[in-house]
């Protein structure tokens, strides 16, 4: 009756999700903010594409030894962000197909270098609603060059593994 | 609805107070970490939860109201105590057998799946285990027996670090499964930040602090700056400890949120459950933080003494 390890795992079908979380005990960092990063490392690095589901709560309460609490926190954190979508019965699935959330630091970056973009705008004489504009036009181009092939990633993904 | 509630609640062994004056409630929905120096009253305030020991002075129900010995209570409430007590010339099929006649409601498939998992032999005895086994199999009996509260008295003291693993992935596997509510003593702090969700800290028989974690760690921060300004920030502050160094001082105050700002030249920190934990136990002195509603003070109540 009992269940040989290596044997299970070779004939077993394959996991639910493909990512498996771990914990940084030593880090400080709240157990269910861990697990949001890394669901938002997994999405930024490819681990994680649209469509695809997290490990299931009761999966993660019995590898990581954690409070459900805890899984459910991490989760609606990534449904607040607009990451995830729990379906009920089922899991909690990515809808998004890449990660446009990104950490503070990149954030500080990007704002620093946009505000002295913004500026030598200005100095050339392109008022509030040209910028506007152009920032809009340059992001439509962005998209279509760009964001098509990573939902289409993501949807390829999804038909493959049967997700209805 | 509360799992546990006391109000002024004393036990006295001769002229030795365990508890004194204790009053507080812990919710539904939680796990519930109960932690103390040695002798603060943990192991008394359980047993007396249990029913295992009866108050000398003070009011005690379970699970929203019941008497504590009660027929609903004790059918409702699983306990392992501290020494998983175990008849240790029985075989496991004999314990699962035995608790099953004892209790009346007793899910033998759910125990017996669950020491097939654990790789336990049903015809094992449990003196021969590990103590790591014992404690499973001790665990297995408890929740088989479908509690809505499950009480565990230090559950990890004995256990090596992968046993202690184990066994708080079952119980939070039974937690995320059928919601039942636990309340664990501890002495190992580490290891409850990642399971407890509400504290409760006792010291010299009484509640010292009492809350859910989230809220208790967002109202305490660790302020670094001179050590020359500390004494009159001090003043200004709700400091529960505070070390100062020639020219830096670090202060863990307590906030109330919203206008607590830092000051220029300062540093806020946030802090683990370990950190505060361990600082309240160092200052006990420090007040306690209110808890939950408690029903008498909301709600009619039909308790009798």
């Amino acid at each position: 009756m009992t269940v040989d390890k290596d044997d299970s795992k070779s004939s077993a079908p394959p996991q639910v999700s493909p990512i498996a979380f771990r914990l940084d005990l030593g880090s400080g960092v709240p157990t269910y903010l861990q697990l949001v990063h890394q669901v938002e490392h997994a999405l930024r690095l490819g681990y994680l594409v649209l469509g695809d589901q997290l490990p299931k709560v009761r999966d993660v309460v019995a590898q990581l030894a954690i409070n459900p609490n805890t899984v459910l926190k991490a989760y609606k954190e990534l449904e607040t962000k607009g990451l995830a979508v729990g379906r009920p019965g089922q899991g909690t699935f990515i809808i998004e197909a890449s990660l446009n959330q990104v950490a503070l630091p990149e954030l500080t970056e990007l704002r620093r270098s946009l505000v002295s973009w913004v500026a030598a705008a200005d100095a050339v004489g392109l008022d509030e609603d040209g910028i506007g504009a152009l920032v809009a036009n340059v992001l439509r181009d962005f998209r279509e060059r760009r964001g098509g092939t990573a939902v289409q990633r993501g949807a390829a993904r999804l038909e493959a593994e049967g997700v209805a | 609805m509360n799992v546990i509630e006391t109000h002024g609640l004393g036990k006295s062994y001769g002229s030795t107070k365990a508890l004194d004056r204790c009053t507080l409630a812990i919710p539904e929905g939680h796990v519930a970490a109960l932690v103390g120096p040695n002798g603060a009253g943990k192991t008394t305030l359980l047993n007396i939860a249990v029913g295992l020991a009866a108050p000398t002075t003070g009011a005690v129900t379970v699970l929203g109201g019941c008497p504590t010995g009660s027929l609903a209570a004790l059918d409702q409430i699983a306990f392992v105590a501290q020494d998983t007590p175990l008849y240790k010339n029985f075989s496991a099929a004999d314990l699962l057998h035995v608790t099953r006649n004892l209790n009346r409601r007793f899910d033998q498939g759910y125990a017996e799946q669950r020491l097939g998992e654990l790789g336990i032999p049903l015809r094992q005895k449990a003196g021969k285990m590990s103590g790591g086994q014992q404690a499973q199999l001790a665990l297995t009996l408890a929740l088989a027996r479908r509690p809505k509260l499950l009480i565990l008295d230090e559950p990890m003291a004995m256990l090596d670090p992968l046993a202690r693993h184990d066994f708080m992935a079952t119980v939070m596997t039974a937690v995320a499964d059928d919601g039942v509510s636990v309340v664990l003593s501890s002495h190992v702090l580490a290891e409850l930040e990642r399971v407890a969700d509400y504290l409760v800290l006792l010291t010299r028989g009484s509640v010292q602090m009492a809350g859910a974690v989230d809220d208790l760690l967002e109202r305490h921060r660790v302020l670094t700056g001179p050590a020359s300004e500390s004494d009159v920030y001090a003043k200004q502050w709700n400091v529960v400890h505070a070390s100062r160094a020639a020219s830096q001082a670090h202060l863990l105050v307590r906030c109330d949120g919203t206008s607590d700002s830092v000051p220029p030249g300062w540093e806020a920190h946030s802090l683990t459950l370990e950190e505060l934990t361990l600082s309240y136990l160092r200052e006990p002195g420090a007040g306690a933080l209110p808890g939950p509603a408690r029903a008498r003070d909301t709600e009619q109540s039909e308790v009798t003494i």
